[in-house]
């Protein structure tokens, strides 16, 4: 097990979400900016369609080879003058990054975001140890003095107003006068900037994700509008970058094809401000930059969802797109899937990782319109990945005893045309007869779960076969 | 087992090989070597005055601003001009690239300081490795020539780029990169860097200045 999870509660986390009036403002700024702005980027380039086709198939050449592919980076990495660790799960990596902090005896850790050190949980683990961690990516900042998780994978801190964070600022930030100005985000911004580039310039260590590894030449890459993963890595002694064995890539010409669709995916840019491309430590003609360099490669249940269903689930670039264009996500936001990757990505993700038994509502979660699939940069079939783990709960007995029994009890009458006509018949008849009066019904037997939030509308009194047979004939006519 | 040899059994275990497959081992060999350039858009696919053009406007739509000079001993007043015109001090930090070490840098008042930022410079200059018009993207190269600490620490950065340097797309400085480190081989860094540093943290508004630099402007130099 990595970081708690709450996956399990997700019908109470929606529900707080549904009534939490802060959060439901926030989110409309998801409605609102992600979804125009990656359809003009997208709109903008021609090819951008064909580049996804050679993103997805980038990935999955890369996935069936990984083996080899992973060979080849681990020994670019070594060659530039790099370390290697691998780490089987998410303990082996904290105690990995660990050691390392406590080799250059660091006290202070400066952090470049990373989804996979959220998931490793590897800031309360520094901290039990005394070292300390700072988030430096402003919305990740802005989480850990909340003591949050992330809410969005690209946009962590997309749940909280500027108000909220005005707050804490003020709680925190008390070396500053307590009557100074923060009305203006810009404030807020500048004043992060400030406290943050004394903790660049004092840390010990510094630790990035990595968005892609290339195998060609042992390179790390991530991409960032901050800058803020750049201070992370250039200035501390130590750089240790932290990234799962699903970022190969083979060569450079294939990161860029890949780095064409994230962007535009993500935020809507050409591209982000800052793609940088690291490759091992500091030589004997650089001004500037670590002297040691480390790449901590974490398996963590990866590797069992190769030759599966959900090996699709490893071609993801973490661009947020899905998230952003999910219903779901849109009405309870990230927090409420209760673990660390949350909209369509991590209904999916999290059963592996985690395990369905905890994390068995998330694909449940979903309306199936599709969304997520069709702007998916790596085309990911999303839904279907949801609908394999539904069916796996199901094998498991892990629905609940009234879903097993209501889908059996309709599975029963499914495969009996003849007697689901009729029955549908007698029942929407009936539906109709007693809802005559008010056209809808504020209870039904066995409806609890609908009827508990919303009105059930009377039938009217015809079966959707049944009309769909008349409207044709009428047509034919 | 060690994690390391564990995690590749198990890798092998999932994708039901062994390893030591002849043709796998080939596949990945050939792309490796050969690698091979997937779409290129059509956009950045022109030359001459058209991919400079191209350059100028995908720098604009970066948030950065760019200017034009006609030969290399240009620079220094167009930078202290840039200064000026933003009531920024004439202060300008740099590293030892010759291209800019060869700039009549005399001529100007500018107050020079050489080597990597320790984080309190407000200006600084870079030369540019390339530069890429299908996203007006400066790439730069790490060294002591133009220190990466350059790149990120001061308020406003300066890239001076050659116009013959300005690429189509990546995959051609990519080919440049190799050229000059070698097959496999990479600089220590590579930025490449697409408009001065940003946030949309807050409320999802977009803010210049978040680490990096709040400006970020770019000289191309025409011979």
């Amino acid at each position: 097990m990595t970081v708690h999870s709450t996956s399990p509660q997700f019908k109470q986390n929606a529900a707080q979400a549904l009534n939490d009036s802060q959060l439901q403002k926030a989110l409309g700024n998801v409605k609102q900016g992600f979804i125009d702005k990656r359809q003009m980027a997208a709109d903008k380039l021609p090819e951008f369609e064909a580049l996804r086709d050679s993103a997805r198939d980038i990935k999955n050449h890369t996935l069936q080879h990984l083996d080899l592919y992973l060979e080849s980076y681990e020994a670019k990495v070594k060659a530039s003058g790099g370390h290697v660790h691998f780490a089987r799960d998410a303990q082996e990596a904290r105690d990995i990054i660990l050691s390392i902090c406590r080799e250059v005896d660091a006290k202070t850790v400066t952090k470049g975001k990373s989804m996979i050190s959220e998931e490793i949980g590897i800031n309360h683990h520094l901290e039990e140890n005394g070292i300390t961690p700072v988030e430096t990516d402003l919305g990740e900042y802005i989480i850990q003095l909340r003591n949050e998780l992330p809410s969005h994978i690209i946009a962590p801190a997309v749940h909280l107003n500027a108000t909220q964070v005005e707050e804490d600022f003020r709680r925190v930030h008390t070396h500053l006068d307590a009557k100074r100005d923060l009305s203006e985000p810009v404030q807020l911004l500048t004043e992060a900037r400030a406290v943050l580039r004394e903790r660049f310039l004092a840390a010990d260590v510094g630790i990035t994700g990595a968005n892609f590894l290339v195998a060609e030449t042992g390179t790390s890459i991530i991409v960032t509008n901050e800058g803020n993963g750049d201070l992370t890595q250039i200035l501390p002694k130590t750089h240790i970058v932290l990234a799962s064995i699903e970022k190969l890539v083979p060569t450079l010409e294939d990161v860029s094809q890949l780095l064409r669709v994230l962007a535009r995916s993500a935020t809507g840019q050409e591209l982000s401000v800052y793609t940088t491309f690291s490759t091992g430590p500091r030589r004997s003609q650089d001004a500037d930059g670590p002297d040691n360099y480390h790449v901590v490669i974490l398996d963590n249940g990866r590797s069992s969802m190769l030759g599966t269903a959900f090996e699709e689930m490893l071609r993801c670039i973490r661009c947020g797109a899905c998230m952003n264009h999910c219903p779901v996500y849109h009405a309870v936001g990230g927090h409420a899937y209760g673990w660390v990757y949350p909209g369509p990505m991590g209904a999916v993700l999290t059963p592996s990782l985690i395990g369905v038994d905890k994390a068995g509502h998330l694909p449940n979660a979903s309306t199936f319109c599709g969304r997520c699939e069709s702007v998916c940069p790596v085309r990911i079939p999303l839904p279907k990945l949801m609908r394999h783990w539904r069916e796996r709960e199901f094998e498991r007995h892990l629905t609940p005893a009234t879903v097993r029994s209501g889908l059996q009890l309709w599975g029963f009458f499914a495969k009996r045309p003849a007697l689901y006509r009729t029955a549908t018949r007698i029942a929407m008849g009936a539906l109709a007869l007693a809802g005559r009066q008010r056209g809808r019904f504020s209870w039904l037997p066995m409806a609890k779960g609908w009827t508990k939030y919303r009105d059930f509308p009377a039938p009217q009194g015809e079966t959707f076969q049944q009309r769909w047979k008349r409207e044709r004939k009428g047509q034919a006519a | 087992m060690s994690a390391r040899d564990d995690v590749f059994a198990n890798i092998r275990r999932s994708l039901g090989v062994n390893g030591k497959e002849t043709i796998r081992k080939q596949m990945v060999a050939d792309r490796l070597e050969r690698s091979p350039r997937g779409v290129i858009p059509q956009r950045g696919q022109v030359s001459g005055e058209e991919r400079l053009a191209l350059f100028k406007t995908m720098v604009e739509v970066s948030l950065a601003t760019v200017t034009e000079v006609a030969s290399p001993a240009e620079v220094p007043q167009s930078i202290a001009l840039f200064l000026r015109n933003h009531n920024l001090p004439a202060t300008l930090r740099m590293g030892d690239d010759p291209r800019l070490g060869a700039m009549p840098w005399s001529e100007t008042t500018l107050d020079i300081a050489h080597g990597p930022s320790e984080g309190r410079d407000l200006n600084a200059v870079s030369h540019a490795f390339g530069a890429i018009a299908e996203s007006g993207t400066l790439a730069m190269v790490s060294g002591h020539e133009n220190p990466s600490t350059l790149n990120f620490l001061p308020d406003n950065h300066i890239i001076v780029v050659s116009a013959k340097d300005i690429a189509s797309d990546y995959e051609s400085v990519w080919n440049r990169v190799r050229f000059a480190f070698g097959k496999g081989s990479m600089p220590r860094t590579v930025n490449w860097i697409t408009g001065p540093s940003r946030s949309g943290d807050i409320e999802q508004t977009l803010l210049l200045g978040a680490h990096g630099p709040r400006r970020l402007h770019v000289v191309v130099v025409r011979e």
